[in-house]
């Protein structure tokens, strides 16, 4: 998507709906400082953190992960647009504490114990935060006991596992396993992504869903939480 | 597929074996079909011990970085393989593929390579199983990868165009262990060059062939029989 011509562009003399392509244009392309100054323009004028958030950053990494998910964008650029998007985040967060944004629900997600891998944790952090729901993210090599103490403490209503390493991906079992041995395994949506897991896996080891990436998680999340607050409301 | 005779002093480069692979006919009754990462290691096996009887076919080593792609391809090899020979043995370890690779070599009815990953088998599994848990810091260097460490690591992953991004690649490493199956100081050198661009401790750990050379030798001494 870059194009020469991007230099000309005055991205405050855009009209809403122009600026908000082009800044998907910009995520595409990784350019922080663009992100950072369409996102200022957007809320002076009089956008909603809120719209901003889900129209222009969250519209334009959906873009992003789609190119991902069908070979046209490799993880560097992936890499530079969530470090675009995050730098609009940054400036639109506290504004969203103050202004109110729908809540979806609460995630604890971490990359399992003895795995240093957070590339994939961290995208799935970034859209699960721009999709609404709040996430307390544990970072790397996490034990059983992180785990399962952040999850009461933060009375959390998802648990995220990640693993790059074959020989790390069961340890995502030992969790599940010690759950159900302290009769909590239902209390949580669980779901586990990276790149060498799949759907057989998350079967196998009693995940309820394998997410292939931060898209899926997303919309698998949303799907999970409906079900929860369908059943608690037919309960 | 270059086609070379079964000699080290013909072996083809590292950027044919990295994106071209390796076809080496000898006539012989076994068949191993590996990762072109590690041509020049079976060749030194099979050469040091006389194993005449083995030929050896290689896919493009740039596989690895695409790990979905290496099962079908792989598939393709065997069965393009089948009939030719007494027995064919697969030389990758599970190399990403998440068990996939096992499933299809006992589908196959071949054998194939213990352990994850090259960096495993050269170490020896047993030993690299026994020092994961403290070593998961680690980055892992071969001959190979030291020789192609730019089109296996640097470029691959955007830090000639973006080296801004090392730290969210390696940020959580802390040493590089270059793993040596040959005493070269100029791959040596290399590896240490590595580790500093990558901002890590550098270990040079001399391995040599460990199970790779194992398993060869059982599975050809087999095919002798």
């Amino acid at each position: 998507m870059s194009d020469d011509q991007d230099d000309d562009i005055i991205l405050s003399e855009l009209e809403d709906e122009e600026l908000v392509l082009q800044m998907h244009d910009d995520l595409y392309d990784g350019l922080k400082e663009e992100i950072e100054e369409g996102v200022n323009i957007l809320l002076e004028r009089g956008w909603e953190p809120y719209e901003v958030l889900t129209e222009a950053l969250v519209g334009g990494m959906t873009i992003v992960g789609r190119d991902f998910r069908d070979g046209i964008l490799f993880v560097p650029e992936v890499l530079l647009a969530a470090n675009a998007m995050k730098a609009g985040m940054a400036i639109l967060k506290p504004l969203l504490v103050e202004t109110g944004a729908p809540r979806m629900g609460k995630m604890v997600i971490g990359t399992v114990k003895g795995d240093i891998h957070d590339i994939g944790k961290n995208l799935v952090s970034m859209m699960m935060e721009g999709a609404g729901f709040e996430v307390v993210d544990l970072g790397i090599n996490n034990a059983v006991e992180s785990y399962l103490e952040a999850l009461k403490s933060e009375e959390a209503d998802i648990l995220g596992m990640s693993a790059l390493l074959t020989t790390t991906m069961p340890y995502m079992k030992v969790v599940i396993d010690t759950m159900k041995a302290e009769g909590i395994r239902d209390d949580y949506i669980i779901l586990v992504g990276g790149a060498p897991l799949n759907e057989e896996f998350g079967k196998a080891i009693g995940a309820d869903a394998y997410c292939r990436d931060a898209a899926v998680a997303v919309e698998t999340a949303k799907e999970f939480i409906a079900r929860k607050h369908n059943q608690l409301a037919a309960g | 597929m270059a086609e070379d005779a079964l000699d080290m002093t013909t072996l083809p480069n590292d950027r044919t074996l990295t994106y071209d692979g390796l076809n080496a006919k000898a006539g012989g009754r076994v068949l191993v079909i590996a990762c072109g990462a590690l041509a020049r290691e079976i060749l030194a096996v099979l050469r040091l011990n006389g194993l005449n009887h083995v030929d050896l076919q290689c896919l493009p080593a740039i596989l690895h970085n695409h790990p979905d792609r290496i099962v079908p391809a792989l598939r393709d090899a065997v069965e393009a393989a089948e009939g030719r020979y007494r027995r064919i043995f697969i030389g990758y370890g599970d190399c990403g593929t998440g068990g996939g690779l096992e499933r299809a070599a006992a589908e196959m009815g071949v054998e194939m390579l213990p352990g994850a990953h090259c960096y495993a088998f050269f170490e020896g599994v047993e030993a690299f199983a026994a020092r994961a848990e403290d070593e998961f810091t680690a980055f892992y260097l071969t001959d190979f990868l030291a020789r192609q460490f730019d089109a296996f690591v640097w470029e691959p992953l955007g830090l000639d165009r973006h080296p801004e991004l090392r730290d969210a690649y390696f940020g959580h490493y802390e040493k590089l262990v270059y793993q040596a199956q040959t005493d070269d100081p100029d791959l040596t050198e290399k590896a240490e060059e590595a580790a500093a661009r990558l901002g890590l401790i550098f270990e040079r750990r001399q391995t040599g062939y460990g199970d790779l050379e194992r398993t060869l030798l059982r599975f050809a001494g087999d095919g002798q029989a």
